[in-house]
């Protein structure tokens, strides 16, 4: 009888110290592609991440109740605005992560600043998302393709690769990712010997392929995404163009990519990520735990933006004690980011996330030693010179 | 027509004599107070969408069901109205009735266009000169340097009804958007069962005994496919207006696709099937999302099973059964 008391007793005070701790529920969002093109770097792998960074913070035993509910918005901004808006107004969702492809970013980023909630992008790559399009709701965290450009194309230069040509997607995003490089390459000191342009989405890509090598260039800059980037190396890589001593430059490419590829087919491919497995001790702990979760997958730069973007909200709520958007984002920009996979950074007023960006070589694989043992770093792009520039992204609510 | 329960509707439906289209009119009313009560149990922007794209299939079924004539490349009208609209919104800020009818005479234009050429041609080859087109017209918006690309056209303002009614409150524009749709769908049933729809189907039927009869043909052909793409484009307006987007989605070719599989599924030649058709496929994708890829799946296999055990579609089946048009 005693021992039953106390036994209801002290479940009793738990379960009152449970409550009380319990102050704040928190509903995160990881909207993604779950079916198409991203979903093997974005997918399954960031709600592994999101949940990763719910547990090491270890949310619950500081009074915060996370719940992390996921949907696939197929690449369509539209699917993507109907996700967000349904969420916002009807689940309670207070974040959005990931949200891979521009278009639906700028979809989201759109429907969290009318509802006024937060979203944290760790998928998109349009610079515009800090810039034209940029928002006091959002956070961008990853990379975007001002950093990608900027990192492969002076890098690039910088290492002696002057004579450039590109195989330019024909539309609005591959136009701007060339014109973009083709600014910073000759800025560098470089130049462009020519471009050609595909119809999107194309299939056979050698006359362009050939057009290129023709053109005696040192680096074949491939401004196009997703399957037109897979297509242009593995013809590449028959037309034995690396082996013959030209480079490719990926503009947009991700590890997963190389994965899927091969490193008989991707070697010598040059790109800019801002985050590798095999960088440090710490990433390389953290991305076995993940791996073991993902089927053996280690995480793409994208899965890792989305575990330090959720660590960092979660900073803020322990911080302000609450949820309000504007004391969390406040929080957010003005706490320097601290976390194992992309060290110390900060949050500029923007959204823009800044932390080093790296450029790579895929290995052969004669000098690789296993599964996803993929790159050599060839140089480290410090932090203040890997994103554009504060004053130069037009961002609307900067007082100037 | 005191308590327009479901119950009431069929009882009163089952009194009355078959071939008189009252029951249509008892079923419009029951639809009627349904969707006006609709938003306080759903989520307001889902019934949008279900209702726009029940006119948009409604307005495909009233060139496939009773002007016989398959299109395949319906999305160019519905998305081409869609990123005019948006445009018009954003661009230009007009009032969303004026931007809504801007895109319904873009696409009214385009239908003229295209129907000249198409309708010269029957059966497949019809579909795939609609085909042709509509690609022709996805290659216009991804290259147009006004639609964005594939980023498409965002943050379009809901603006002011009139310059008066704020449409920004979801339930506000809900009810606008409904009086749109419901005006639209009593429209095309007033099409149906005009002179005209009679003509109509008579053609779909014999053709050439309708040109014996002495009908210009073409001429008719002509008319039901420019209402068609105008109504369409009526949809697509409204859709851009709902979601604030337009974006390549809604040109795309799958999009002329699914339209076509909601008739389909429906009942293609009856009234209310595009409706149910609409509410079904719009209903598995907003609801089976998180299943990803299998929604297409789930889609694919129910339009097997709908072509395999009941080609007359859900309301086909139900008006056999019931033993009247419905």
């Amino acid at each position: 009888m005693k021992l039953k008391t106390l036994i209801l007793a002290s479940a009793t005070s738990l379960l009152l110290a449970g409550t009380a701790m319990a102050q704040t529920a928190i509903k995160i969002g990881v909207l993604n592609d779950r079916s198409g093109v991203y979903a093997d770097l974005s997918g399954e792998g960031s709600v592994i991440a999101a949940r990763m960074a719910v547990e090491d913070f270890d949310a619950a035993g500081k009074g915060i109740t996370v719940e992390i509910v996921s949907a696939d918005h197929q690449n369509k901004p539209d699917v993507a605005s109907n996700i967000a808006r349904q969420w916002y107004d009807q689940d309670g969702v207070d974040l959005i992560v990931d949200v891979p492809t521009s278009s639906a970013a700028f979809a989201v980023n759109e429907i969290t600043r009318e509802k006024n909630k937060i979203f944290m992008n760790s998928g998109a790559g349009s610079a515009d998302l800090t810039g034209a399009q940029c928002s006091p709701n959002t956070v961008h965290w990853t990379y975007d393709t001002w950093a990608l450009a900027h990192g492969t194309g002076s890098a690039m230069v910088a290492e002696g690769f002057t004579k450039w040509f590109f195989i330019t997607a024909d539309y609005a995003f591959g136009q701007a990712l060339e014109k973009d490089t083709t600014a910073v390459v000759t800025a560098a000191g470089g130049e462009v010997l020519g471009a050609v342009r595909h119809p999107f989405p194309g299939t056979d890509f050698s006359s362009y392929l050939l057009q290129a090598q023709a053109s005696g260039a040192q680096v074949i800059g491939l401004a196009n995404a997703g399957g037109d980037t897979v297509n242009t190396i593995k013809q590449a890589a028959e037309f034995g163009i690396t082996q013959a001593g030209q480079a490719l430059a990926g503009l947009l490419i991700f590890i997963t990519d190389i994965h899927a590829l091969g490193l008989e087919t991707a070697q010598g491919l040059v790109l800019t990520e801002s985050f590798y497995w095999d960088l440090n001790d710490q990433t390389r702990a953290w991305s076995e735990r993940f791996a073991a979760q993902n089927d053996g997958n280690k995480p793409t730069m994208v899965q890792a933006g989305v575990y330090a973007s959720v660590l960092h909200y979660l900073k803020a709520v322990e911080a302000t004690g609450g949820k309000e958007t504007e004391a969390l984002m406040a929080a957010m920009k003005s706490t320097p980011t601290s976390d194992p996979l992309f060290g110390e950074g900060m949050i500029r007023e923007d959204g823009r996330k800044v932390h080093d960006m790296y450029l790579f070589k895929v290995k052969s694989p004669a000098e690789s030693t296993g599964p996803w043992d993929y790159y050599t770093l060839l140089a480290t792009i410090p932090a203040a010179e890997a994103f554009r520039p504060l004053a130069d992204g037009g961002c609307a609510f900067i007082a100037k | 027509m005191t308590m327009p329960t479901e119950t009431g509707y069929r009882s009163q439906a089952a009194a009355l004599p078959v071939g008189t289209p009252r029951h249509h009119m008892v079923i419009f009313a029951v639809l009627l107070v349904v969707l006006l009560l609709a938003p306080a149990v759903l989520y307001p922007v889902f019934l949008m969408k279900v209702l726009c794209f029940a006119l948009f299939a409604s307005a495909l079924n009233l060139l496939l069901g009773f002007g016989g004539l398959l299109s395949f490349g319906h999305a160019a009208f519905f998305g081409l109205s869609s990123y005019v609209a948006a445009y018009a919104a954003k661009s230009w800020g007009l009032n969303p009735e004026i931007a809504i009818l801007l895109g319904v005479a873009a696409a009214s234009v385009l239908g003229l266009a295209i129907g000249v050429l198409a309708i010269r041609r029957q059966g497949i080859y019809f579909a795939m000169v609609t085909l042709a087109f509509a690609q022709m017209v996805f290659f216009f918006a991804l290259q147009a340097p006004f639609t964005g690309g594939e980023d498409g056209i965002q943050a379009v303002p809901r603006g002011r009804l009139f310059g008066l009614i704020d449409l920004s409150a979801d339930l506000t524009l809900y009810f606008v958007v409904l009086a749109i749709v419901f005006g639209a769908l009593l429209l095309i049933y007033r099409i149906i069962h005009s002179p005209f729809g009679q003509v109509l189907k008579a053609i779909r039927d014999n053709e050439p005994r309708s040109i014996s009869l002495g009908y210009k043909v073409h001429r008719y052909k002509l008319a039901v496919f420019v209402m068609s793409a105008a109504l369409a484009g009526l949809a697509g307006a409204t859709k851009a207006i709902v979601f604030q987007l337009a974006s390549l989605t809604d040109v795309y070719w799958t999009m002329s696709g699914e339209v076509v599989l909601m008739t389909l599924l429906g009942g293609m030649g009856t009234v209310f099937g595009p409706l149910v058709g609409a509410a079904a496929i719009v209903t598995m994708q907003n609801y089976f999302a998180g299943f990803g890829a299998w929604v297409t799946v789930l889609q694919g296999v129910i339009f097997v099973a709908s072509v395999l055990l009941f080609r007359e579609g859900i309301v086909g089946v139900l008006a056999k059964w019931l033993k009247k048009p419905l």
